[in-house]
């Protein structure tokens, strides 16, 4: 890990963001308001799974909203990629990062997961993808999964938590 | 006087434990946080309809009732945490540029969002399934996502221009 922050931190665009303080608070109201349309978009699919909303199949709920966390999924990638440049190696060590990249790991494959349980849902003799036991726990894994996300990216209480749990 | 009361507010048990606490502070600004995201992303599905960029297959009626009442709940918790965030800092808080614009822009969000259920909503009927809005409704969206953008930005900028 250290070799790797090391890496990056000699990396010519880390150095030309580091010349750039000013950048640093734009990027992370980027980085925000693009983890703010996931949340939004995950929580609009997982309120028709659930039967909260019933304006539409959730297989046309999920084709609108699906669109807006992948398009969201990538302005958080290149604003966070570009935050972490700015100190890699502080970011790197940092165990609430760490904790918030894992979870974000587990929160992709959940959101794809979820897709292909919709997919397959709506081929099946039903029809009916919403009743299924897969969909709708997939359903609430993704939304405790990116709320887990946003939460670790404030994760000075998580750290301090951990801290004082092993000490 | 203003400065007394935010003196005596700052002193408070309450705002003493949160700010002196291992945890109070920051978890209170973890759960801040997430539910401002929160109720940005799901204001903008609306925001995003009535500028007709987005769900425009959708009834505004039917987007307004599925996202309003969970995004009143995210506010209310938003609004007590930031709350309780400010009785740690409450002087300090009080003259940020970004604190004070934070709040200027929320007062135009509610300006715009009382306009907007007294003036516009009530004539729904007349385009709810369409694709291109009055403009009054479009303008409604568009003052209420620039304003919650403004949010966002002026509170992350808060940190960086404290005292």
């Amino acid at each position: 890990m250290a070799e790797l922050a090391a890496w990056l931190t000699s990396l010519p665009v880390g150095q030309a963001l580091r010349r750039l303080n000013w950048l640093a608070p734009w990027l992370q109201i980027i980085h925000i308001l693009a983890n703010g349309m996931i949340l939004s978009a995950v929580v609009m699919i997982d309120m028709r799974i659930w039967g909260i909303s019933r304006s539409q199949a959730s297989v046309t709920m999920a084709r609108r909203f699906q669109p807006w966390i992948w398009g969201a999924l990538g302005l958080l990638t290149v604003s966070g990629i570009l935050l972490m440049l700015y100190t890699p190696r502080r970011a790197l060590s940092d165990l609430a990062f760490q904790v918030k990249m894992t979870t974000m790991g587990f929160a992709i494959a959940a959101t794809i997961a979820l897709a292909w349980a919709l997919r397959s849902g709506s081929r099946a003799a039903d029809g009916n993808p919403d009743r299924h036991p897969l969909t709708t726990l997939l359903a609430t894994a993704t939304l405790v999964l990116w709320v887990g996300v946003t939460l670790a990216g404030r994760g000075r209480w998580f750290v301090l938590m951990m801290n004082r749990i092993m000490s | 006087m203003l400065k007394d009361v935010l003196i005596w507010l700052e002193g408070t048990p309450l705002a003493m434990m949160m700010s002196h606490g291992p945890f109070g502070f920051p978890a209170l600004e973890m759960i801040h946080v997430t539910a401002t995201t929160f109720v940005f992303g799901m204001i903008a599905i609306i925001d995003l309809r009535l500028l007709g960029l987005a769900s425009r297959g959708s009834a505004v009626s039917d987007l307004y009732r599925d996202v309003i009442p969970l995004t009143w709940v995210a506010f209310v918790v938003a609004a007590i945490s930031g709350g309780l965030l400010f009785t740690t800092q409450a002087v300090a808080y009080s003259m940020n540029f970004a604190f004070r614009m934070k709040f200027a822009a929320l007062a135009l969000i509610a300006l715009n969002m009382l306009a907007f259920r007294l003036f516009v909503y009530p004539g729904i009927a007349k385009w709810d399934r369409a694709a291109k809005l009055p403009l009054a409704a479009r303008l409604a969206g568009a003052i209420s996502l620039a304003g919650w953008i403004a949010v966002v930005s002026c509170a992350r900028w808060i940190a960086y221009l404290m005292i």
